[in-house]
């Protein structure tokens, strides 16, 4: 993005600038008039949308969320009362404690599982983009489809996964039926359809890195692991930062497969935030609430999208 | 980083990486050289293990899908685990679509997909060509408010969005003020018009045309082109390839969308595949045969467009995340 600013930027002051000779003073004036009235034509429409369904709404959101607004019925001026009902509301804890659970678990492994993928695939082979095809095929799938397949993989008596760990002896637990196992189910679930996304732009960050960097390596006898530690890690720090930041926003609004699967079970050990917004929101029509909650989730994600710049950024800014 | 990305065949890009993967780290620049060390060998077979082993995790799910929604009922549980059918049979097929109206989910998924698309395109491409090549006062301050909203989690606006349609005035049975009714809920546009002019959209295409040199606008300028034709003749065309990537993404994503379509759309007629393979799922808890043929259809055209346009997403996918 900045690459192409900074490329246009110039040739947009050199027209802007005044010329020398009067006759052609009046010309870049008019030109303006023109491109102005264009401008305003060209992102008329779009803005207005853009306005009518996430400026207002997010203004709105912000109101909602001081009231009881509930679609029937009165809606009070409440203050800060939903807030301050968060703080006591068990079920919110719950759906606090599951997601940043899931979060815990959910982001690691997706940094670890699409950074080894993209390691593996990062060769000048042909047949690498043939399996890098395989790789991507996950992510094409919708979360619905995904949760219904693996609703089938996951099944404790017939299911391929309980199947497979039978091969080895292995007991396997009842997955989506079992409170223990039913996040670390949808975990396991979520890491395998989205990890191609980030496997790709840990390649593209990879095919970055300057191969003197792993020629002066190897000549001070750095082996595997050592180059990996460093010289790949440092170079991926900015692709981390991207990659660990969108798996945060990601995870803290998981809903499809807790929803599909789940239902926010067993035993509630898969509500999470967006799920009990939605439950509150359009089950309960509670809709002030929901509009807090959300507000609280978005304050979360931000506080953890700044953290994370300053962990994962601070070498490169 | 997109153009690393577009070269991503380029030896010299390549060959230091090519020594960090698997045990191989030895100097294995060359994968293809006849002459290879015992640990080269190796190290290629466990490179191949491991990328087959993936390949394996990432698509025997589907492909178990497609198999179990083959089998007839009675063999689904008990032959579970067989890989050829012992009887191939369409009957699962028969019963999604005839139990449950999934022809019409899938068109109402095809017609907001396509829908989408189209809207999408174009106020992508009007927008992002006048945020990246025109000059207008209040230019740069539209463009931040809409960049920001990119960072704003969806279900902050949904309850208000959802309002929003509801009070739309004189749809659904609405008055002027927009009550009284339901407003566009349970409609296309309900869909339509909160994603028609997609802030990714316009961001994905300003990137496009702002790559493209100013010098062309100009010279058609001087020759006298307005500013439409200049938009619709000198740009548009020059950004064809950069307008299928963002078709290709924002098909798979209006095709995939799951929970707008569930808040928005309540009676079962207007259902999206989607949210009728979600309500499917509760209805056929362990009905496997019917599930899986569900899941199968509701797949198939994003998968279709996948293995047709793979270069496309992917390379979509690493130049839009790069930025």
């Amino acid at each position: 993005m900045t690459v192409t600013t900074a490329a246009t930027a110039p040739l947009g002051r050199a027209e802007a600038a005044p010329p020398h000779s009067p006759p052609e003073r009046r010309r870049p004036s008019r030109q303006w008039r023109i491109q102005e009235r264009w401008g305003w034509l060209f992102v008329a429409l779009p803005m207005l949308l853009f306005a009518v369904f996430v400026v207002v709404p997010a203004g709105m959101a912000l109101v909602m969320s001081f009231t009881s607004y509930s679609v029937i019925g009165d809606s009070q001026w409440l203050g800060v009362d939903n807030y301050r009902r968060l703080f006591l509301d068990p079920y919110f804890a719950i759906a606090l404690r599951n997601t940043a659970y899931y979060t815990l678990l959910f982001v690691p492994l997706g940094i670890v599982v699409a950074l080894a993928t993209a390691l593996l695939l990062n060769r000048r082979v042909r047949v690498a983009s043939v399996f890098r095809t395989f790789f991507y095929v996950p992510v094409v799938s919708s979360t619905v489809a995904t949760a219904t397949i693996w609703y089938w993989l996951l099944n404790p008596q017939f299911g391929m996964i309980n199947v497979a760990l039978g091969w080895f002896g292995i007991d396997g637990p009842a997955w989506l039926y079992d409170s223990k196992w039913a996040m670390p189910a949808i975990v396991i679930m979520s890491v395998w359809a989205g990890f191609g996304t980030n496997m790709m732009i840990y390649l593209g960050g990879l095919q970055g890195i300057p191969p003197q960097l792993y020629e002066a390596a190897r000549i001070d006898g750095a082996g595997w692991w050592k180059q990996l530690r460093y010289v790949v890690m440092p170079s991926l720090s900015r692709t981390t930062f991207l990659v660990s930041t969108l798996l945060v926003i990601g995870a803290f609004q998981v809903f499809d497969q807790a929803y599909v699967l789940t239902k926010g079970g067993p035993g509630n050990s898969t509500i999470t935030l967006v799920y009990y917004i939605y439950t509150q929101g359009f089950g309960n029509l509670e809709m002030g609430y929901a509009s807090a909650i959300s507000f609280v989730l978005f304050a979360i994600i931000a506080v953890f999208a700044v953290i994370n710049a300053r962990i994962t950024g601070r070498d490169n800014t | 980083m997109s153009a690393q990305t577009a070269s991503a065949g380029s030896p010299a890009s390549l060959a230091g990486a090519a020594a960090m993967t698997g045990p191989s780290a030895g100097p294995s620049v060359e994968p293809h050289t006849k002459h290879r060390t015992p640990a080269q060998r190796v190290g290629a077979v466990a490179w191949w293990v491991a990328v087959v082993a993936v390949a394996i995790l990432t698509v025997f799910p589907l492909l178990w899908t497609l198999i179990t929604s083959l089998k007839p009922a009675g063999d689904i549980l008990s032959g579970a685990t067989d890989l050829i059918p012992k009887t191939v049979t369409l009957e699962n097929y028969e019963r999604v679509m005839t139990e449950v109206p999934f022809a019409r989910y899938f068109w109402n998924s095809m017609v907001l997909a396509v829908g989408g698309v189209v809207l999408n395109l174009f106020f992508g491409s009007l927008a992002g060509y006048a945020f990246a090549k025109l000059k207008f006062r209040g230019r740069r301050a539209l463009f931040v408010t809409l960049l920001g909203s990119l960072m704003v989690p969806g279900i902050v606006t949904m309850v208000p969005s959802f309002l929003v349609l509801r009070a739309i005035p004189f749809a659904g049975g609405n008055n002027i003020v927009g009550q009284g009714g339901v407003g566009l809920l349970n409609t296309y546009w309900a869909i339509i018009l909160p994603g028609a002019a997609g802030a990714f959209a316009v961001f994905f295409m300003r990137q496009f045309f702002a790559s493209i040199p100013d010098e062309l606008g100009e010279a058609a300028r001087i020759d006298g082109a307005s500013e439409f034709r200049i938009f619709a003749q000198v740009y548009l065309p020059l950004a064809k390839a950069g307008a299928a990537v963002l078709a290709i993404l924002t098909f798979q994503a209006g095709w995939n969308s799951f929970m707008w379509p569930l808040i928005v759309l309540n009676v079962q007629e207007m259902w999206t595949v989607q949210v009728g393979l979600a309500s499917f799922v509760t209805d056929y808890a362990t009905d496997y045969g019917p599930l899986m043929a569900g899941t199968v259809i509701t797949s198939l055209p994003v998968l279709l467009l996948f293995v047709l346009a793979q270069r496309y997403i992917i390379e979509g996918v690493s130049h839009v995340n790069a930025r």
